[in-house]
């Protein structure tokens, strides 16, 4: 808790940080309150008249309607709900799985941590995207189907960067200091270690949120999307397919600017919070001292502070 | 660790990965529901004879995986006379199966296809590669400045940016000026000589131009941080010290060191890559692999769909591989953890 209030404080004098955290909290309002904010109902054809169809933007219809007379803007209002509870339950998951695996191949090592960093290894070379693909095109759409796949196939890098975290920490005085009074490796692991590497993969949790939109957005753009459910990346599917020659701008654009603006968010946010909580040196030798103070005074290097009581 | 260990430590694991994507490759399609004959010949006349005969032909009689049967009877090599094997053995003749749509052989799909995606990939990664390291070494080398800010504020914008959407912009930007979709305009055949491949030469701008912009910011984050990581080092100061001037010691000593992780990162970025052409050879009608797998998907055409992951697959393995050697001849220090 005490080293969460910390990594708040230095965040919130980090402009970029600060307003990837507005640009996501937009979203997520947005796709809490859908219900009262979007003018229509996203499923509804509002016009059966062949000339509203692919109508552009007017007062009534702020985006303009899609090729089936549904109002753009409400569909793009109900998308972010979509995109967001991917992000999230996909990001969740291989977080878990990657955090575990970490520790477990970090701390106890072993014949299970190889086999486990072996699993890793393969895992990291095989093309993701042409596997979701083959794999849901195999099992068949559908919502929960995309998160898990998403999710299962997204944690390698975390579980190489919690375990080589936890390999430098294992070896340090605490550690050694539990292990002598006779702490058991599931305490030490929970107690001692995890607390450790928190920080880290929470940075690493808001990236992957974003690199879960994406991969959802990009299978649905291939015809892959929940068929029940209007994300972003199938409207920008339908819209390729049907608007395009059109030029339908307004059906074209928007779901691809709000992927790039929530995902964008998440980047900003957890590049922040990355270089905050990484301690990895921050200056170097062909560094300009004029600058020094305005980095020296957002940061607070955490490792020599830690370095320092031991 | 001897090097030579550390080799055949990586080798090995190539072939280890290999043999588990053919195995998945093979289960994952046998889960399939559905008859695969009634795939191939859709006619419902099709007498059941001559259903059963198509089963023996293809050998879909066989056990799946493993005949205990025989094996208990004492026919060791019987046993393994099994759908599995003989997908194996058709795959070392490079027989890929046939596509349940065009009926023509997947290999010679595969074949005819790849090298549109290996110049359009080719292309986008060197120029990524290039405007990368540039950018990377500048912005830390300027670090703290408004320049360092400006290029990665647009990295982090260009890493959050799907492929496929800034492909939609780019073709609604470029449209009139550039030809968007295909590979030659219609009517221009190879016969044409110089004046067809100029032709593909402009059809191949937009869709690289795509990837490579993508494919920019996740190298000038890594090298960014790597040349940071590298400033930081003694020998930085000492050539400081020495009076080399800046250039100096970034051309010679920063850019060097720093260009390291870069070529596992290419390696294990091309795991990446092949995901981005899916998306750009759709957005552009580019007639690549990335194409052919998204309209397997449309068409459930799985024998293509099979094979095309099986060469992704195989091509990233290998690049991996050599990436790993290059590394361990650049940098004699690499050992095995």
């Amino acid at each position: 808790m005490q080293q969460l209030r910390e990594i708040w404080r230095t965040f919130r004098r980090r402009p970029m940080g600060i307003v990837g955290a507005l640009m996501l909290f937009s979203v997520v309002f947005v796709a809490i309150f859908a219900p009262w904010l979007a003018p229509y109902d996203p499923d509804v054809k509002i016009d059966i008249d062949p000339e509203d169809l692919l109508a552009p933007p007017d007062v009534e219809h702020l985006l303009g309607r899609d090729d089936a007379g549904k109002d753009v803007l409400s569909q793009l209002i109900y998308g972010a709900r979509v995109s967001l509870t991917v992000g999230f339950v996909a990001s969740f998951m291989s977080m878990f799985i990657g955090t575990t695996v970490g520790l477990i191949a970090g701390y106890i090592g072993g014949r299970i941590g190889n086999a486990l960093m072996r699993l890793t290894d393969f895992l990291l070379v095989i093309p993701d995207l042409p596997l979701m693909l083959v794999i849901i095109s195999i099992w068949g759409r559908g919502l929960w189907k995309i998160i898990f796949v998403i999710g299962m196939l997204g944690w390698t890098y975390n579980a190489r960067l919690v375990r080589s975290q936890v390999l430098s920490i294992r070896e340090r005085q605490f550690v050694l200091r539990a292990r002598a009074i006779g702490a058991g490796s599931l305490r030490i692991i929970l107690r001692h270690i995890f607390p450790q590497v928190l920080p880290l993969i929470l940075a690493q949790a808001v990236l992957s949120v974003s690199g879960a939109i994406i991969a959802e957005s990009s299978l649905s753009f291939l015809g892959l999307g929940d068929p029940t459910l209007v994300s972003w990346g199938m409207m920008l599917n339908f819209a390729f397919e049907r608007a395009i020659s059109r030029m339908a701008w307004w059906f074209l654009l928007p779901p691809g600017f709000a992927i790039v603006w929530v995902s964008v968010g998440l980047i900003m946010m957890g590049t922040t919070l990355e270089e905050i909580v990484n301690p990895r040196l921050r200056t170097h030798h062909l560094f300009d001292p004029r600058h020094m103070v305005a980095l020296i005074a957002g940061v607070r290097p955490r490792a020599e502070a830690e370095g320092a009581m031991e | 660790m001897q090097r030579s260990d550390y080799l055949i430590r990586r080798v090995f694991f190539a072939l280890a990965t290999l043999v588990v994507v053919i195995g998945f490759n093979f289960f994952l399609f046998r889960i399939l529901p559905g008859d695969p004959i009634k795939s191939i010949a859709r006619s419902p006349r099709l007498t059941r004879e001559a259903r059963e005969k198509l089963r023996v032909d293809f050998g879909l009689d066989k056990p799946v995986f493993f005949d205990g049967e025989r094996l208990r009877k004492g026919d060791v090599l019987g046993a393994f006379d099994t759908q599995f094997t003989a997908y194996v053995r058709a795959l070392l003749h490079g027989n890929l199966g046939i596509s349940y749509r065009s009926r023509r052989d997947v290999a010679e799909v595969l074949a005819e296809r790849v090298w549109r995606t290996v110049v359009l990939v080719a292309g986008a990664e060197t120029l990524a590669l290039l405007f990368g390291v540039v950018l990377g070494l500048v912005s830390a080398w300027r670090r703290g400045t408004r320049l360092e800010m400006t290029i990665l504020l647009w990295a982090l914008i260009s890493w959050g940016l799907p492929n496929f959407f800034l492909g939609i912009i780019l073709l609604l930007l470029a449209r009139g000026h550039l030809p968007v979709g295909g590979m030659a305009t219609p009517g221009l055949k190879p016969e044409h000589g110089l004046a067809y491949w100029a032709d593909v030469g402009r059809h191949l701008i937009l869709p690289t131009l795509t990837m490579a912009i993508v494919y920019t910011s996740s190298y000038v984050l890594i090298m960014r941080s790597s040349v940071v990581e590298v400033l930081s080092e003694d020998y930085i100061l000492t050539a400081k010290a020495k009076g080399l001037n800046t250039f100096q010691i970034l051309r010679d000593h920063a850019l060097k060191n720093a260009m390291l992780p870069m070529v596992t990162m290419v390696a294990l970025n091309l795991a990446y890559t092949v995901g981005g052409a899916i998306q750009v050879e759709t957005v552009f009608s580019w007639p690549g692999i990335g194409r052919l797998m998204y309209d397997s998907v449309q068409l459930r055409d799985y024998p293509i769909l099979q094979g095309t992951f099986l060469l992704l697959a195989l091509s990233v393995i290998v690049a991996n591989l050599l990436a790993d050697l290059l590394y361990s001849v650049l940098d004699p220090r690499v050992k095995a953890e």
